[in-house]
């Protein structure tokens, strides 16, 4: 088999958004394309299946976006979420390029919608795929597919050959067998590795196997690791992950979005002692929920409770599991298998804290604590009307930050300084150059649609190129 | 919270799905069955019933799913509000006693075909001269020499008034009980909406991208033969109701010549109602089986294929009028005819009343709560 290896101009390691995206940029400059997906083909897009949005600059209002929202402003946004750790050229190159990728991401068969319900507050700045970003990877694959792209799904790539910073090719495994597949660029847009419970241990220790990782169970990260063992930069903080609190209930991967909990800034969240551990209220949700992922690592077990009364039932998004539901706080208790005295005392003192005040769940409302620590600075309501309900919760992990670094042209930076001339990377991979902490709805898309286009372009110029004997700047 | 009692195990399944559906909201641009789902938090029969007939089977929230099988929530909205649907038609329809002909509704309806025609033809010899089934004849009149025109008259009125009964007390029942959640009941601004959204197969759309023929949203074009079908009927209902005024008023008698205008629209009608019923059938067959309904009726099949035989055996009519299979081909097509008319109270042609119920419902909705 290995003599009759197939060849390609451009190999793409992943099969997501910023795959597709550098795939039909690559097919289109003229290059012959192999996309090499690990996952069967259900699963494939690796966490694209379960986006929805992305973010980009524009000037003005469109048919799907509510107003502007200037390069300025993406960029301070970028600035505030990262709390600056972000590579700033590459963030404001990004922010630039991200302007045309509303027209050219539509231009290849995706189809935008209005912000969906419960989101009016990104209407402005994020624009929604039409059906969801299963939707967008369907409309990506049968473009990059009628352009005469090549896929391959259960394709895992186990081996890059790439010495002294010049790809040659991979090793495919397919249904256990391997074989090569022979290139002349490389782009690496095969995602973080979330869902490498063994690598997360490395940064978390034993913790981390109680975390729950929301999306696709095939980022196990092998692609980076061979890149970094390669001699390619790293860039990111290797221990850190993107973690919000989410429904102890869903299965260990690829729960999504509908296992998420909007409750918390409407109660208390306890331990698995019943005690309180933050201030629930600290700031709006949408501004606080990327937080509480690693207050509740943090806790013994890894597990907490969002605490509430019924006035709060109907206050948020309805989510998959039913809350579970006391008709007194000891019963509560008896549910979660927490002490029913404790409990009751931590409720007891949390009620007899609360100041009066106009409880307003759309604003910093004046309702808070006095004299309990730790305090709810906004909407402290007493929790007081039976039924009670609990939601039990666990740390869901989204993304990792630890990647490769990458120039302004996305091609992958050696640990010495110098840029591969043939390797580049996008998405997931390479985030952490323009992401090195926080989230900011919809940025990972535009990271994937941004990068993986010029990745797509940059891999098809080398490649073609090469083919010609031309040096390539 | 979930522990609503429910009629079927589709419907148990359908308020599985619709929990999923509303904490994702992801196909909420795709059609009208998510938002009007957005509007409720729990979901009992009537309002699954609602919601599956609002659905247009267009299968792109299943293309675009994210927790589609394989996945372990096993997410297939297309097909079990399909499975909801066609046993909403048995839950709502007049009689009663007829509910069972849903079941088989395939056999029901080629049954009924079937004796339908051989009563026409036996009828044409028993009662009128059985020379008449040999007859030829273009010349005014010359059908009713085969049966008289008042006999064929009488018995196609007594069974399109006793079709419209039955559908009209299904279709109140239908009102009635899905409609017991929904405040107030009607409007015309929501009754002229629902017109344009029928009549434009808005939701058969996907939202835009259009109807799928797979799990990975490759579009058909089933809303283009169902446009063939539904103006194609259209139209044959316009050349009869044409011919009824020439005949009662004008005193002028059928056939009429080629050019006149019942010919005209029955002639278009004819062929929309060949190529737009083969069209869906085709596609039927080449859809994933994963986007239809699980129950195997051969509801659409014979509803299709009844459909084809009434056009075909009009058209063949107006061709070879002037020769001997005049009778036959007369005989057969009334029978065909007949047999629609009967079995459209129970068999697929309800879908479309339910359907343009439920968006009169949803139109009013959305207007009560922009309002």
């Amino acid at each position: 088999m290995a003599d009759a290896a197939e060849q390609f101009d451009v190999v793409i390691a992943g099969g997501g958004n910023a795959a597709l995206c550098a795939a039909i940029a690559a097919r289109r400059a003229g290059a012959s394309v192999v996309v090499l997906e690990g996952a069967p083909r259900f699963y494939r897009g690796g966490n694209t299946r379960h986006t929805r949005n992305m973010r980009c600059a524009h000037d003005t209002a469109t048919a799907t976006l509510t107003g502007p929202y200037t390069e300025d402003e993406f960029f301070d946004d970028i600035l505030k979420v990262t709390e600056g750790k972000t590579d700033k050229p590459l963030a404001r190159m990004m922010v630039a390029r991200s302007k045309d990728m509303l027209d050219w991401i539509q231009a290849q068969g995706v189809r935008f919608q209005p912000s969906l319900g419960g989101t009016l507050s990104l209407g402005r700045t994020n624009s929604f795929f039409l059906g969801g970003g299963r939707a967008m990877l369907n409309s990506l694959y049968r473009t990059a597919e009628s352009l005469g792209v090549v896929t391959r799904f259960e394709s895992e790539v186990v081996a890059i050959d790439s010495g002294g910073g010049a790809f040659e090719g991979v090793t495919v495994r397919t249904n256990g067998q391997e074989r090569r597949v022979r290139g002349r660029a490389f782009v690496a847009a095969a995602g973080g590795f979330e869902a490498n419970i063994d690598w997360l241990r490395e940064g978390w220790g034993t913790p981390a196997d109680n975390f729950l990782i929301r999306g696709t169970p095939y980022n196990k990260g092998h692609v980076l690791r061979m890149l970094l063992d390669a001699g390619m930069a790293p860039v990111g903080d290797p221990t850190q992950c993107h973690a919000v609190a989410i429904d102890a209930r869903a299965p260990r991967f690829d729960g999504g979005i509908i296992t998420r909990l909007d409750c918390v800034v409407f109660g208390i969240v306890v331990n698995r002692e019943a005690k309180r551990f933050y201030d629930e209220g600290e700031d709006v949700w949408p501004k606080r929920y990327a937080i509480w992922g690693r207050l509740v690592a943090r806790q013994p077990g890894q597990i907490a409770y969002i605490v509430f009364d019924s006035r709060s039932l109907r206050l948020f998004m309805p989510s998959l599991y039913p809350p579970i539901q006391g008709a007194t706080i000891e019963e509560l208790a008896g549910k979660l298998e927490l002490d029913g005295a404790t409990l009751r005392a931590t409720v007891e003192e949390f009620n007899a804290a609360v100041r009066p005040g106009t409880f307003n769940p759309d604003i910093l409302d004046d309702c808070r604590t006095e004299g309990v620590s730790p305090p709810k600075s906004h909407w402290a309501r007493t929790i007081a009307e039976a039924p009670f309900y609990a939601y039990p919760v666990r740390p869901g992990i989204t993304f990792t930050y630890l990647g490769v670094r990458v120039d302004a042209q996305a091609r992958i930076q050696r640990a010495n300084g110098d840029a591969c001339a043939n390797m580049f990377a996008a998405g997931e991979i390479m985030a952490g150059n323009v992401l090195g902490h926080g989230y900011a709805a919809g940025i990972g898309m535009t990271i994937g649609s941004v990068f993986g286009k010029l990745a797509g372009e940059g891999a098809a110029a080398a490649a073609l190129g090469a083919a010609d004997g031309v040096q390539v700047a | 919270m979930n522990t609503i009692e429910h009629g079927s195990p589709a419907l148990a399944e359908a308020d599985r799905l619709m929990t999923v559906c509303n904490s994702c909201r992801y196909c909420e641009g795709l059609c009208a069955v998510f938002p009007a789902m957005e509007a409720r938090r729990a979901f009992a029969d009537a309002d699954l019933d609602y919601l599956a007939n609002l659905c247009h089977a267009c299968g792109a929230c299943h293309a675009d799913c994210q927790y589609a099988p394989p996945h372990e929530f096993n997410v297939n909205v297309p097909r079990v509000l399909a499975d909801v649907r066609e046993e909403s038609y048995a839950r709502y329809v007049w009689p009663k006693a007829f509910a069972p002909l849903f079941a088989r509704n395939g056999l029901a309806v080629a049954l009924a075909l079937a004796l339908s025609v051989a009563a026409f033809i036996a009828g044409f010899v028993a009662i009128g001269d059985p020379q008449a089934l040999w007859a030829a004849g273009s010349e005014p009149g010359a059908f009713y020499r085969v049966m008289p025109h008042n006999t064929m008259a009488g018995l196609f009125g007594l069974a399109g008034a006793y079709s419209l009964a039955a559908l009209t007390f299904s279709l109140f029942k239908f009102w009635r009980e899905t409609g017991a959640a929904s405040a107030g009941a009607f409007d015309w601004p929501s009754l002229w909406q629902a017109t344009k959204d029928a009549a434009r197969l808005r939701y058969l759309d996907g939202g835009g991208a259009g109807c799928t023929v797979d799990t990975t949203g490759t579009p058909d074009r089933r809303r283009i033969a169902h446009h063939a079908t539904f103006y194609g009927f259209l139209l044959c209902a316009a050349a009869t109701a044409v011919a009824t005024v020439y005949h009662f008023i004008l005193g002028r008698e059928a056939p009429y010549p080629w050019w006149d205008i019942p010919v005209v629209l029955g002639t278009f009608g004819g062929i929309g109602l060949i190529i737009g019923p083969i069209g869906l059938l085709h596609m039927r067959q080449s859809r994933s089986p994963l986007l239809t309904g699980t129950r195997q009726t051969g509801m659409d099949t014979g509803f299709l294929a009844m459909l084809v035989l009434v056009a075909a055996s009009g058209l063949a009519l107006l061709v070879l009028r002037a020769t001997p299979a005049m009778g036959l081909l007369l005989a057969f097509h009334l029978g065909t005819v007949f047999s629609l008319f009967v079995t459209m109270p129970y068999g697929k042609f309800v879908h479309g009343l339910y359907r343009f119920m439920s968006l009169v419902r949803y139109s009013h909705e959305m207007r009560l709560m922009r309002s």
